[in-house]
């Protein structure tokens, strides 16, 4: 097992570096410039553009300028926003806690939902309860959340003027206060995106439960006596939730990367809304750390999610 | 209009007879920039009256927290740093210059104690040295006093080429000594009749000398106080998160009495223009909303809920087109649209006035902009309530073709006019953005009635306005045979501005593009007046250049002016916010308040 992990972590050093590289030769070609504003302001006379970015290192070739990023990133030096002039990990760290409640809770939220209606519409297939739920996650996962989003506002925070639509990461309040202020602003973008989720969970969790209640050995349970409940909690879904917990492993680096689109639309200032930010404004240093931390987190939890296996079906073994 | 006019005109101001506004209206009508037109009217004599909403607050605080809204929030409040509006509109929130423009271009004081005038020995007969007395009793955020040190050292931080400062051009050939604690020297290399720019306006925010004076030149990037201001400002800096937050509380040492009326601001950024007008005006959810780039329709339905209401403020953006001098099609030199050829078919006078004829303005303002973009033939500002005399577009496609036909150039068999090899066929090019390309199609469609074809082409903002020199599509390069955007005039004294259209600011190979005369368009005589301006001492005279150059780069019609561009800002309906176009939209944040 210790073998195992060792070996892909290994593995996962030269992917890093692939995709490291692959990231920045994007950047460096993509058009723009992040003192683009300096551009177009006739009152900045061009020699300042020109000295920011020989200061900032954007003349030299896009090569050096990998070796350089490279380097002190093997350092924990993440480098300066070029846009903010602010060092890129203290531009992170600001948005960790707001994007790891959000993007967080949603994911409760969605396995919340998806696992017990799944379960129940699997065991009972094709009954009203399946029906039904089956055409809401139809529905849920065809509308986009900046749909789903837009709706939620029109009728939540304009036509009933119960819940504000713009995102507040610091709140005055103390004590109680702070937490339902909190929960409050939350409930829209929460429920846009765990109820999205949801609606795609759920199919998996529906189909994979399916394939297995019909099985010799759910069957057998059956005829031994155990009670329904027990069949199925301990014997179809354990064997069932294989499938799911890939899905949910792949979702969680998700935690990190944020969700852009529904973060533009409350304004939640996460990761995702500094990441369309930096592209917008060309900021590499940004963007590179950003990208690749959520690479090297979907590598992590692609690992998490194999070992995870075993324990859910002691049959997989790790060579 | 020529001096004599000008000079009868303020005359009549002088005595009375033309009250002061009405002239600042009609200089603004001719071109001019409201600052300047009130530069005239201080250096004749006439002093500058203040036209601010009255104050009714009886004591400092009490107001509750301001609550405003940036689609982009600031990322950095340096305001040295500041190269867009953004970053400007958050450094103003704690940093003061040492005056500011109101919407009617007249200076107020702000740090200084009062406006140098001739008569108060403030501005020296040879037009070169400015003597600006400070207030007495200001103190920065963290207690220490403000003195005539920290005016000279934001000089020295500028001028300082190392430290990249975005107003290096202002400062660095100016000299700034103290005289006493309270009292500095600025001293220009040659007469300066508009001498209002350093120290005064979204140029002149003076910073702390005792937190930024270990960081002057290439350390400046170091600086712990870039995030963190320390300002002379209403509201004193409590947390800032780049993008998203700005917070900041009431100073209870702010120098100006009663004020400010709110407890606490709050800038809050990100989102998009029109959900941030819904904030504002439809469910009250934000006190005000900067630079709302949304349709007028979508304002005016927004604005039916009855919470707030939209200001327009006239400022000096214009969306024009540019018919190319040069011919972006054929390589002189190993360069494309070389300042050394000539358009084939734009050389022809008739086809440009033809052009003019085409641009339905009329059209574009009531179809597209509606109040946020108004119909112009000037280059220069013209708000439309001003009522230029000068205002003579005219969207005619009959004469459009009558003289084309008389010029020469007849229909050929595909209806495309052509005289010789040289057929009316081009290209014409903005960058991608809804109004634009609705724009486009309507010039499309009137002047496919009259004979000519046009290619439209729309490029990602990101490329069309970006400095990448080796790419063919930006702005700069324009190799293209039209091009269209907004240019703006971000300083109130149009001399910057109009050097645009100056020889010795081609956009070339050999200086990389990065210059800005990119429509290569050259006229002897608007180079001469332009050189002349700039060493003018006398305003009048120096006005009336102005308002020459302004009909020469018009009238030649290389330049066709399309829609002026007001700001657009939203406010709820107690919110007193006095704003200007001249200056920050948060220029006299400490007189902001709400009505009971």
């Amino acid at each position: 097992m210790g073998n195992y992990i060792l070996r892909r972590l290994l593995i996962a050093v030269p992917s890093l570096l692939g995709i490291s590289i692959i990231l920045f030769t994007v950047l460096a070609l993509a058009p723009g410039d992040p003192f683009e504003e300096m551009a177009t302001n006739p009152a900045v006379p061009p020699e300042v553009r020109m000295a920011l970015r020989a200061q900032f290192g954007l003349d030299d070739p896009v090569w050096q300028r990998y070796t350089h990023w490279l380097a002190s990133m093997l350092q924990g030096d993440w480098g300066f926003s070029f846009v903010s002039r602010i060092d890129v990990d203290e531009l992170i760290l600001q948005r960790l806690p707001v994007t790891v409640a959000i993007i967080g809770s949603s994911l409760i939220l969605a396995l919340l939902v998806a696992l017990p209606v799944g379960i129940l519409a699997a065991v009972k297939p094709y009954s009203w309860f399946d029906r039904i739920a089956s055409t809401l996650a139809f529905i849920g996962f065809s509308l986009p959340t900046f749909f789903t989003g837009l709706l939620f506002i029109l009728f939540f925070s304009i036509k009933l003027d119960w819940l504000p639509f713009v995102f507040r990461a610091d709140i005055s309040a103390t004590g109680w206060a702070w937490w339902w202020e909190h929960l409050k602003q939350s409930i829209m973008p929460v429920s846009v995106l765990g109820l999205a989720l949801a609606a795609s969970w759920m199919r998996y969790v529906r189909s994979s439960v399916l394939d297995v209640v019909r099985l010799d050995y759910v069957t057998t349970a059956r005829s031994k006596g155990l009670t329904e409940r027990v069949v199925i909690l301990k014997h179809a879904v354990r064997n069932a939730l294989i499938p799911v917990v890939t899905l949910v492993a792949l979702q969680l680096p998700q935690l990190f990367g944020g969700a852009i689109v529904t973060e533009q639309i409350f304004r939640i200032p996460g990761i995702g809304s500094l990441l369309i930010d930096a592209v917008l404004r060309n900021d590499t240093p940004v963007i590179m750390a950003v990208t690749f931390v959520l690479s090297a987190l979907v590598i992590l939890f692609n690992l998490l999610a194999d070992i995870v296996y075993g324990w859910l079906d002691p049959r997989i073994s790790y060579r | 209009m020529n001096e004599q006019q000008l000079r009868g005109l303020i005359e009549e101001v002088k005595s009375g007879k033309l009250p002061r506004r009405s002239f600042i209206h009609k200089m603004v009508g001719l071109g001019l920039s409201a600052p300047m037109a009130s530069m005239m009217l201080m250096h004749a004599g006439v002093q500058a009256q203040t036209a601010m909403p009255p104050y009714k607050p009886t004591k400092r605080g009490g107001g509750g927290t301001l609550k405003l809204l940036w689609w982009q929030g600031p990322v950095l409040l340096n305001p040295h740093f500041a190269s867009g509006t953004k970053e400007q509109e958050g450094s103003r929130v704690f940093y003061e210059p040492l005056a500011s423009w109101d919407a009617e271009g007249n200076l107020v004081p702000t740090l200084a104690a009062e406006i140098p005038t001739k008569d108060n020995g403030g501005l020296s007969a040879d037009g070169k040295v400015v003597t600006w007395k400070l207030k007495q009793g200001v103190t920065w955020h963290d207690g220490k006093p403000f003195s005539a040190d920290d005016v000279v050292f934001n000089w020295e931080y500028n001028a300082n080429p190392a430290t990249s400062t975005v107003y290096v051009a202002v400062y660095r050939d100016i000299k700034v000594e103290k005289v006493d604690t309270h009292t500095v020297r600025v001293t220009f290399p040659k007469p300066t009749p508009f001498w209002a720019e350093p120290f005064v306006g979204t140029a002149g925010m003076i910073v702390p000398k005792h937190l930024f004076a270990d960081y002057i030149g290439a350390k400046s990037r170091e600086n712990p106080a870039n995030i963190k201001p320390v300002g002379t400002g209403p509201y004193k800096f409590v947390d800032f998160k780049p993008g998203d937050m700005l917070r900041g509380e009431a100073y209870a040492g702010y120098h100006q009495p009663n004020r400010p009326y709110f407890d606490a601001v709050e800038m809050k950024g990100g989102g998009d223009a029109i959900s941030a007008a819904r904030a504002v005006l439809q469910t009250g959810e934000y006190d005000y909303a900067w630079n709302l780039q949304v349709e007028d329709e979508i304002l005016k339905r927004l604005e039916g809920s009855g919470k707030g209401k939209v200001t327009i403020v006239p400022g000096g953006n214009i969306e024009f087109i540019i018919l190319n001098y040069s011919d972006p099609w054929t390589e002189i030199d190993g360069e494309r649209a070389s300042a050394k050829s000539r358009h084939p078919s734009f050389q022809d006078k008739a086809v440009r006035d033809a052009m003019a004829l085409l641009v339905d303005r009329k059209g574009v303002q009531d179809f597209i902009y509606g109040r946020t973009g108004i119909a112009t033939a000037n280059f220069l500002n013209n708000p439309p309530r001003y009522n230029s005399k000068n205002l003579k577009f005219e969207f005619n496609v009959d004469k459009a073709n009558q003289i084309l036909e008389a010029a020469g150039w007849k229909k050929g068999a595909d209806g495309i006019r052509a005289k010789g090899n040289v057929k009316l066929k081009y290209v014409y090019q903005t960058s991608v953005n809804q109004p634009r390309q609705k724009t486009q199609a309507i010039i499309k469609d009137a002047c496919a009635k009259a004979g000519i074809d046009l290619e439209l082409k729309s490029i990602t903002a990101a490329v069309f306005f970006g400095g990448d020199f080796a790419n063919p599509d930006t702005y700069t390069k324009n190799w293209a045979d039209m091009e269209m955007y907004t240019t703006t005039m971000t300083q109130p004294d149009p001399q910057l501005f109009m050097e645009q259209y100056c020889s010795w600011e081609f956009a070339q190979k050999a200086n990389k593009w990065a210059s800005r005369n990119v429509s290569r368009w050259r006229n002897d005589e608007y180079d001469a007046t332009h050189k002349a301006a700039q060493g003018e001492l006398d305003p009048i005279k120096r006005a009336a250049m102005f308002i020459k150059m302004n009909d020469l780069v018009c009238s030649d019609n290389y330049i066709v002016p399309v829609v002026y561009r007001p700001r657009v800002s939203a406010a709820v309906n107690k919110l007193s916010a006095p704003l200007s176009g001249w200056d920050n939209d948060m220029w006299a944040l400490p007189h902001w308040f709400k009505e009971s």
